[in-house]
């Protein structure tokens, strides 16, 4: 006799994605469904939508959901999180939101240590738009907008967003985990768990994991090829593990 | 707080902002509405609501967005550089229908300018700052009890129409000091007013199908439908929400239309050039949107001379062209950047106008806004 | 078999991250297209052992896995290194 030891989560609508074959937004979306279910969290949470692939983020999360201005999510959750704190509220966002447009607000979200929960999906690149160049971008890496390679000189280094918030005294969770192998992916959900329980037991503070993630499309990678890219080449420049809490 | 009382106009709104059910207020230190943020951190603590002083424009009017979202009371403030950085939310606001109120003290620009008071973000406003096809409501009030009186009405009107309401002060409305009974019962607002529920909101999805707040739909002509239907809205707005104050213009020669503090110093040169004989009445328009253009085409079957006197160069009094269309001559004198209009001035022009209309030549001459 | 998968057709975009992460060689690509043009996941290979790394990994979460009652406990994978066979390809691209 079988018993089902996997199957979709109710949270996860059963339906396709517009996501491409390989995007590590597929996976993401799952094990934050998976974590709103195992904690029974489903009739109390709101989530924000970025701007980015995941714009429609809300025909995927079966769950109370927002659509807001590009880097806006960690001000938008700050404004629903204070008026409703019984609420879990989580922002969702990538790197051109949460890294360039959108620094400031999760900054000073960190800051006054607002109890969020922050799902940061770091693939550096902006792939809505068509691959161009996002702060996370590796050196040397070809992009819409770096036709010869990102270079330090004029465009800066890869920003190391966990380590920059896991300075703030208002973060007390920051983990940086990698959608790139069965293993790794059951690291980012234990984390994401984690993040999320923080916010149910109304720690002070803000929680972000930043999950490093596939593109295969704009770093024109096959989707193994693109998760072997995570594990040794990403990782050398966002190293994965526990930056707080 | 129902006794009379000498408060400043930001105060005055704020405390009437919080008598009004206010939950949350999010705002960013700038002149000449800093008194907002001030009472707004005592005061909002003391009702244990909430209240954050955001790390910048951009951010509060964020906060705003994420409030509303859920059903809440909220609103921010702040002066026209600062409301030119929430275009983008006002934009989203208005696109997802979500309430709120933006209030605006404005002060000259265009730029950093300077924190003397203007009305140089009429068109912002009334137009639409933002990308897209919108509007919000925009309300001028005249001094601190209008000021007070407008925010519990100003709450209301955006629930039952689920719209962003501007109030459009400016510089002197908000610093200067006036006897003010707070309003506690809502007097303003229509009788037996039934606001609709908020069953849009963002409360989480416990027994119900979810709720999605938005402004993006790809699907083909989406957009478009959502466009024709807030504009059905719009003119159920102007239908039933248009406030405009009349005084004297039944035999008018000259009708000074103004609005704001403007409006306070037209009447007073109308009630000086009527001593002198001089037939002058005054429009006040109450809601900037929806303009009352109805009463005043009504008023320019008359064929009177239509002074439009602004701190600006000249914005509101487009749209009292437009609704005069042709019928009448329509002059503007104003004063940009700071500068104020003084009574004096004000019956200096409504004097010329007076030469002027009694030379034949002159007749239908438009004036435009030129230095003190 | 201690295990079993069912992967559904439609909606697998065959990424092929499925394939290369099964132990056990339980995972080959169709030749036949689905109604969108993507060569799905099948399973083709006797060693399921209802793992769930395939499942993992399944970014449109296209797969179902089963384990036999008896004697799943404890499960043999030989091995949780992802990709055995590709090589990381330089990511610059080459000019043409």
């Amino acid at each position: 006799m079988m018993q089902t030891v996997f199957k979709r989560t109710p949270t996860l609508k059963d339906c396709p994605t517009h996501y491409c074959p390989g995007c590590g937004h597929g996976i993401a979306h799952r094990l934050v469904s998976e974590v709103i279910d195992e904690l029974g969290i489903h009739g109390r949470t709101i989530g924000i939508a970025p701007v980015g692939c995941a714009v429609l983020a809300y025909d995927y999360f079966d769950v109370d959901m927002i659509e807001v201005a590009h880097g806006r999510a960690p001000a938008v959750a700050t404004g629903m999180k204070r008026t409703n704190p019984d609420k879990i509220v989580f922002s969702y966002q990538g790197d051109g939101d949460l890294a360039a447009i959108g620094t400031a607000e999760i900054i000073h979200a960190a800051h006054r240590a607002e109890q969020l929960t922050v799902v940061f999906i770091n693939n550096a690149v902006f792939g809505m738009t068509g691959g161009q160049m996002a702060p996370t971008t590796m050196l040397g890496q070809i992009t819409a907008t770096t036709p010869q390679g990102r270079q330090a000189d004029g465009q800066g280094y890869p920003l190391n967003v966990s380590e920059l918030l896991a300075v703030l005294p208002g973060t007390i969770y920051v983990e940086r985990c990698g959608l790139c192998s069965p293993a790794h992916i059951r690291k980012a959900k234990a984390a994401l768990k984690h993040a999320f329980e923080l916010q149910i037991n109304n720690a002070k503070g803000l929680s972000l994991v930043e999950l490093l993630s596939p593109c295969p499309t704009y770093w024109r990678l096959s989707s193994p090829d693109a998760m072997l890219y995570i594990q040794n080449e990403m990782t050398k420049v966002f190293p994965l593990g526990r930056l707080k809490g | 707080m129902s006794d009379r009382v000498l408060m400043c106009g930001n105060e005055a709104m704020a405390e009437s902002a919080i008598q009004a059910g206010l939950d949350a207020y999010f705002g960013y230190p700038i002149t000449p509405q800093n008194e907002v943020t001030a009472y707004m951190s005592k005061r909002m603590a003391e009702e244990k609501r909430v209240f954050i002083q955001s790390e910048s424009e951009l951010a509060a009017i964020n906060m705003v967005f994420g409030a509303a979202a859920t059903g809440k009371r909220t609103m921010t403030s702040s002066s026209s550089p600062g409301i030119s950085l929430m275009q983008e939310g006002i934009s989203y606001l208005a696109a997802a229908e979500l309430p709120c109120v933006i209030v605006n003290v404005m002060r000259g620009g265009p730029g950093l300018g300077n924190i003397a008071p203007s009305q140089g973000d009429y068109f912002q406003s009334v137009k639409g700052g933002g990308h897209g096809d919108y509007h919000c409501i925009v309300f001028g009030p005249s001094g601190v009890q209008e000021f007070a009186d407008i925010m519990p009405l100003a709450f209301d009107l955006a629930d039952k129409y689920r719209i962003p309401a501007i109030i459009l002060a400016d510089g002197i409305i908000g610093q200067m000091m006036e006897p003010v009974v707070i309003p506690t019962n809502s007097k303003l607002t229509t009788q037996n007013l039934k606001l609709p529920k908020k069953d849009w909101a963002l409360t989480g999805a416990d027994g119900r199908k979810q709720n999605i707040v938005r402004s993006l739909w790809l699907a083909e002509g989406a957009v478009e439908q959502h466009n024709y239907d807030l504009q059905a809205k719009y003119r159920q707005i102007e239908k039933n929400e248009t406030r405009c104050e009349q005084s004297d213009v039944d035999d008018a020669d000259i009708i000074i239309v103004a609005y704001g503090i403007c409006a306070r110093i037209a009447r007073r040169a109308a009630q000086q050039a009527r001593e002198q004989g001089i037939k002058v009445g005054c429009i006040r328009p109450i809601t900037l949107w929806p303009f009352p253009s109805e009463q005043i085409s009504k008023i320019a079957d008359k064929s009177p001379i239509f002074l439009v006197v602004e701190m600006s160069c000249g914005q509101m009094v487009e749209d009292v062209r437009l609704a005069v269309a042709g019928k009448s001559p329509v002059v503007f004198w104003g004063r940009p950047g700071g500068g104020i209009p003084t009574v004096e001035k004000v019956l200096e022009k409504i004097e010329q106008l007076v030469t002027r209309a009694s030379s034949p030549c002159l007749h239908g001459q438009d004036g435009r806004a030129t230095k003190k | 078999m201690a295990g079993k998968i069912k992967i559904d057709i439609e909606r697998c975009k065959g990424c092929t991250l499925c394939v290369t992460v099964c132990p056990n060689n339980v995972i080959t690509i169709s030749e036949k297209s689905n109604s969108k043009g993507y060569f799905p996941a099948q399973s083709t290979g006797p060693d399921c052992t209802g793992c769930t790394n395939c499942a993992i990994v399944c970014p449109d979460c296209a797969i179902e896995v089963y384990r036999d009652k008896a004697g799943s406990d404890k499960i043999d994978i030989k091995s949780v290194n992802p990709v055995k066979k590709n090589k990381v390809n330089n990511l610059a691209r080459e000019s043409k």
